[in-house]
This record gives C-alpha cells, sequence and structure tokens, in this order.
C-alpha cells in the first residue's frame, strides 16, 4: 500500500487516549491525572492505593464501568457500521438498517411495561433485535430478486416501520408517570447506569462479533462490489453476507441493550475513519474501531458535564450527526455532477 | 482446457432467454458473442460464468461439470470482467487489482508477498502500474477497463469473460484493448466477450457467435460468419460491406 496509514491510525489512538483522560478525568468530581495514573498503576499491580477513597471510588466504580462500556459501544457500533457500509455499497448506511434498533428499543420497552428488572429488560432488548435483524433477513431472501441488497435494505425499512408502531402502542398503554419516563430515556440512550455487572454481557458478544468482522475485514474491499462481481471473485457471497449481518447484529444488539438507542455514532465515525486511513476496509476496520471507542468516549463526556443534567447520548449524537449527515449528502452531490 | 455449453436453456426465475444453445471456448482463442440488445448475450456469458443457473442442459469446464466446481475452485479457472463501473467507494487501483487474488488465499488471510507481486505483475503487464495508488474512481475510463481486465488476469484464469469491454471507451482505448485481448489469447487464455461492434469481432475474435432472440442463427471463423447477408439478418437493418483494397481488411458499416 502506497499511502502510509500510520498517521491517520495515531490520529483515532489520540483520540482514543484523550477521551479516556478526559472520561476518567472531567466532571463533578474533578480527578487529577496523578490521582488517575496513581490508582490504575495500583489496581493493575495489586499495591494499595495512596490517593483518597474518594478518588479511588470514582475512577474504579463509578467512572471505570462507564468509560469501558463507552469505549467498547462505541467501537461496537463504529465497526458494524463500517462493516455494513461496505456489504450495502452505501456510505449512508447505519448498523441499524435492519432493524436491529428498532428491534431492541420494542424488546426493551416490553420488558419495561411488564415491569421486569433491568437484566431481563437488557435480555429483551437483546432478543429483540436479533429476531427483529432475522426476520428482515427470512423475509428478503423468500423474496427472489435480482438485486438482494436492495430487497434486504428495503425489508428492512419496512419492518422497523413496524416495530416502530408496536412501541408506539406500548408507550401509548404504559403508566404514564412511572414506566413511560424510563421508556423515554431508555430510547434516547444513555450510559448513565453502566456498572461493572453490565460489562460483561456487553463485553461477550461485541468481542464475538468484532473478532468476526476484523477477521473478515480483508474480504470487505470484494464484499462492497456488485453481487455477481464478487462471486465471479471466488467470494461465496451468499455465506459471507449472513457472517458479516450476523457479527454486526450481536456487536449492535449488546450496545443496545446496555445503553439504549444511540444512533449516527456508526454512520459517523466509519467516514471519520475514512478521511483518516482511506477507504481499504483491511485499515478502516480497525481505525473506525480505535476512533469508534474515542468518539463515544468524548460524546458521553460531555452529556455528563455539558449541563446540570445529563442529557441523553442519542439526543447529543443526533445533533452532531444530523449537520454531519447533510455534509455528506452536498459532498455527494458534488460527485454525482 | 475446454468451457463447452450444450444445449443450454438459459433466463432467470420468471421467463427463458434462450433454448438450445451450444457454445463452446477452447483456451488460446477469443470467442466474441453478437446480436442485438435483448438477444441473450449477457445472460449467456453470466450462464457459462456460473453466475445464472442454466435452466437446463448442461456446462463442462475442463471435463467436469461447472456445477461440481466451488465458487473459489471456479474463480480460479474462470475470470470475469464485469462492465466499467465507478464503484461506491474510493479504492486504490492496487486494490482492486488485489481483489482479483480473493480466491487465493482463505477467507481470513491478508495478501501475501505473492499477492502482491502478481498484482504488481499484472499492473505493468497493462501499463498501469503508475496508477497504483490512484483512486480507481478518479482515473480515465479506458484506464478503468484496464485495471478490470488486470483484476481478471490477477486472478490466474485460463478463461476470461469480457461483457462489453469496449463500450464506454473512446477510439484510440478501443484499439488498445482489443490488442489486449488478442495478447491475452497469445499467452494460452480462452476469451469470452460480448460486443456491439461486428468491427471488433474482426479485429480482436477467432469466431463469432451470432445470437438473436434467444437462438443462434450462426457460428464460426469471424471471417466465414461476419458477412453483410448474416449481419443484416441479425439486426434487422442495412450493413454496407468495406474493405481495404491494401490489406484486405473488412469493415461494416451500420444503415
Amino acid at each position: 500500500m502506497s499511502r502510509s496509514a500510520a498517521p491517520g491510525f495515531a490520529v483515532a489512538t489520540f483520540v482514543l487516549i484523550a477521551g479516556l483522560l478526559l472520561a476518567f478525568t472531567v466532571g463533578r468530581y474533578p480527578v487529577s491525572l496523578g490521582d488517575l495514573a496513581n490508582v490504575l498503576f495500583a489496581k493493575a499491580t495489586g499495591h494499595a492505593p495512596t490517593a483518597p477513597a474518594a478518588v479511588q471510588s470514582v475512577i474504579l466504580d463509578v467512572r471505570g464501568p462507564r468509560v469501558l462500556a463507552a469505549a467498547l459501544i462505541g467501537a461496537a457500533l463504529a465497526v458494524a457500521g463500517t462493516a455494513f457500509q461496505g456489504l450495502f455499497r452505501n456510505p449512508l448506511v447505519s448498523p441499524d438498517i435492519l432493524g436491529a434498533s428498532s428491534g431492541a428499543a420494542l424488546g426493551a420497552v416490553l420488558g419495561i411495561y411488564f415491569s421486569l428488572g433491568i437484566f431481563a429488560i437488557q435480555a429483551f432488548a437483546f432478543a429483540g433485535g436479533l429476531i427483529a435483524v432475522a426476520a428482515v433477513y427470512a423475509i428478503g431472501s423468500l423474496v427472489r430478486a435480482r438485486d438482494p441488497i436492495l430487497v434486504l435494505v428495503l425489508t428492512g425499512v419496512v419492518v422497523g416501520a413496524l416495530l416502530g408502531a408496536g412501541v408506539g402502542l406500548v408507550k401509548y398503554l404504559a403508566d404514564p408517570y412511572n414506566q413511560l419516563p424510563a421508556m423515554t430515556f431508555w430510547l434516547l440512550g444513555s450510559l448513565s447506569a453502566a456498572s461493572v455487572s453490565d460489562l460483561l454481557p456487553l463485553f461477550g458478544p461485541v468481542a464475538v462479533g468484532a473478532a468476526v468482522l476484523i477477521a473478515l475485514r480483508w474480504r470487505m474491499n470484494a464484499m462492497s462490489l456488485p453481487e455477481e462481481e464478487a462471486r465471479a471473485l471466488g467470494l461465496a457471497t451468499g455465506a459471507l453476507r449472513i457472517a458479516i449481518v450476523a457479527a454486526a447484529t450481536l456487536v449492535t444488539s449488546a450496545s443496545v441493550a446496555t445503553a439504549g438507542i444511540i444512533g449516527w455514532v456508526g454512520l459517523v465515525v466509519p467516514h471519520l475513519a475514512r478521511s483518516l486511513v482511506g477507504p481499504d476496509f483491511a485499515r478502516l476496520v480497525p481505525a473506525a474501531a480505535i476512533l469508534g471507542g474515542g468518539y463515544l468516549l468524548l460524546i458521553d463526556t460531555l452529556a455528563r458535564t455539558l449541563a446540570q443534567i445529563e442529557i441523553p447520548l442519542g439526543i447529543l449524537t443526533a445533533v452532531i450527526g444530523t449537520p454531519f449527515f447533510i455534509w455528506l449528502l452536498a459532498g455527494m452531490q458534488r460527485n454525482w455532477s | 482446457m475446454k468451457l463447452e455449453g450444450r444445449d443450454l436453456t438459459i433466463g432467470y426465475s420468471d421467463h427463458v432467454v434462450g433454448r438450445g444453445l451450444d457454445v463452446a471456448l477452447e483456451t488460446g482463442e477469443v470467442l466474441a458473442l453478437l446480436g442485438p440488445n435483448g438477444g441473450g448475450k449477457t445472460t449467456l456469458l453470466k450462464t457459462l460464468l456460473g453466475l445464472i443457473k442454466a435452466k437446463a442442459g448442461d456446462i463442462q469446464l475442463g471435463g467436469k461439470s461447472l456445477g461440481a466446481y466451488s465458487i473459489r475452485e471456479r474463480a480460479r479457472i474462470i475470470a470475469y470482467v464485469p462492465q466499467v463501473h465507478i464503484g461506491t467507494f474510493a479504492f486504490t487501483v492496487e486494490a482492486v487489482v488485489l481483489m482479483g487474488r480473493s480466491a487465493h488465499g482463505n477467507l481470513f488471510s491478508a495478501p501475501s508477498a505473492r499477492d502482491r507481486a502478481v498484482t504488481q505483475a499484472v499492473l505493468e503487464r497493462f501499463g498501469i502500474a503508475r496508477l497504483a495508488s490512484r483512486p480507481y474512481t478518479q482515473i480515465s475510463g479506458g484506464e478503468r477497463q484496464l485495471v478490470l481486465l488486470a483484476r481478471a488476469l490477477a486472478q490466474e484464469p485460463q478463461f476470461i469473460v469480457l461483457d462489453e469491454p469496449t463500450a464506454s471507451l473512446d477510439f484510440g482505448n478501443q484499439g488498445k484493448l482489443m490488442r489486449e485481448i488478442r495478447a491475452l489469447a497469445q499467452s494460452g487464455h480462452g476469451v469470452l466477450l460480448t460486443t456491439h461492434d461486428p468491427n471488433h469481432a474482426l479485429r480482436a475474435a477467432d469466431r463469432a457467435y451470432l445470437l438473436r432472440e434467444g437462438a443462434r442463427i450462426a457460428e464460426g471463423p469471424v471471417g466465414e460468419v461476419l458477412e453483410r447477408a448474416q449481419l443484416e439478418a441479425l439486426y434487422g437493418a442495412p450493413v454496407e460491406r468495406l474493405t481495404d483494397p491494401q490489406t484486405g481488411a473488412a469493415a461494416f458499416l451500420p444503415g
């Protein structure tokens, strides 16, 4: 490869490190870099830290899980979005295009409606996302068409609309004082409730899905070609498509189940990463993972600190994502003409 | 090696495009598929590539049924050069040609040193090595066609199948492409191409296969098959034949 990707990876890594440091140190209870280093070093080596107990608690119990969750979810959504943009040959696609988010949303609001515990709600959301995408895939495969990709995307839009109606119905029936605020909060996305016990159910699916996507990154360039061309190059496109969709759905559903619906990350970050390391998926996938972790850490730090109350993540990502999307569209217009 | 379709019925799930088609291609020769739009050229081409299943009949590749090859094995024997398109992503020329090596590594492997060497060699063969790091989306149509040809050659195939390779090229690049096609046959490849221009078949092909409304109306050496009456029957339009008095080379004018 002629153009070196090293500067791009350096920028992405810098964003991730900056995101990590800011997320640990900034907030209502500021922590100095020295204290952070002290506590993390002590934790890593098993020594007793010398920093005050309150600082330790803020770093390890309050911010630690949240930082890890933000980094993981940001990386997961960015990798899934990158894979989907390649698979669907469209740079304006996000990881929930096949209904992962709307399925998870219906699962979660149902869990809240039936007054289930937090783990049951997360399990419902996770299952909802997987079932929705499986249904979209099954319906899309039944329709015999020349362009299976287009059918899949359109099926995703239609099924997503139906699931959205389901979410609307559950909200309409929900208790407006207890359940409705919880549903709204969840639908807007937040990491404020992230705890150590959340990390394992998040980490497992994200690790598996991301590992599959990263392992397949060498084939993603050819998978972004028209179907027949990719097959003529020797790729079993049907099986590969299922693997990529399944892996991306796994990480998206796990993320949504933990943090609610956080839109736009999977759309915006792949583009930023592409501008850093170019469109070659072999570099783009790892670069998007690194950058996505940093991006969501920065957004989550803003969400915690921008106002007296926490701003839902979905609101912030949308406020940043919408102008970005319009800018992208304007750029495509220039290319078309 | 031989790629041969016998008594093929071709088409899509909802309609039949052609029936009773026999077609054969040996390594080292160029076969041109000619015929009006909608006559089944592209369908026949994709059927021989194994991209569309034949509705009836049998396709043999090297004495074995085409269906018995895996997609990967097939891609190491037959390569496909689609009509030039501008991709969604601005991959570099080198990355595009490297995609031709997909069937050589395993599913998870990075390009090997040999993959890169083959890529470099085919880029040099077509004189486009200087474009290696340029985005595929920002080169000319003629260069793009050569890149797709280089990608096909990077598959190290026995057969190369091209869908209207001259369609979007200017006059000079059409000539260059036909020379490259002849050179491919000389280096032992079997080449199958579709074209709208009988002159291109005369220039580049050994044999021509005339396809009208899904039926073969003639097949044979270009000098015998590409005759005025034959072309008028094929296209349903008047055709004039010109001959260069010095070289004896023939050309056709429509209308």
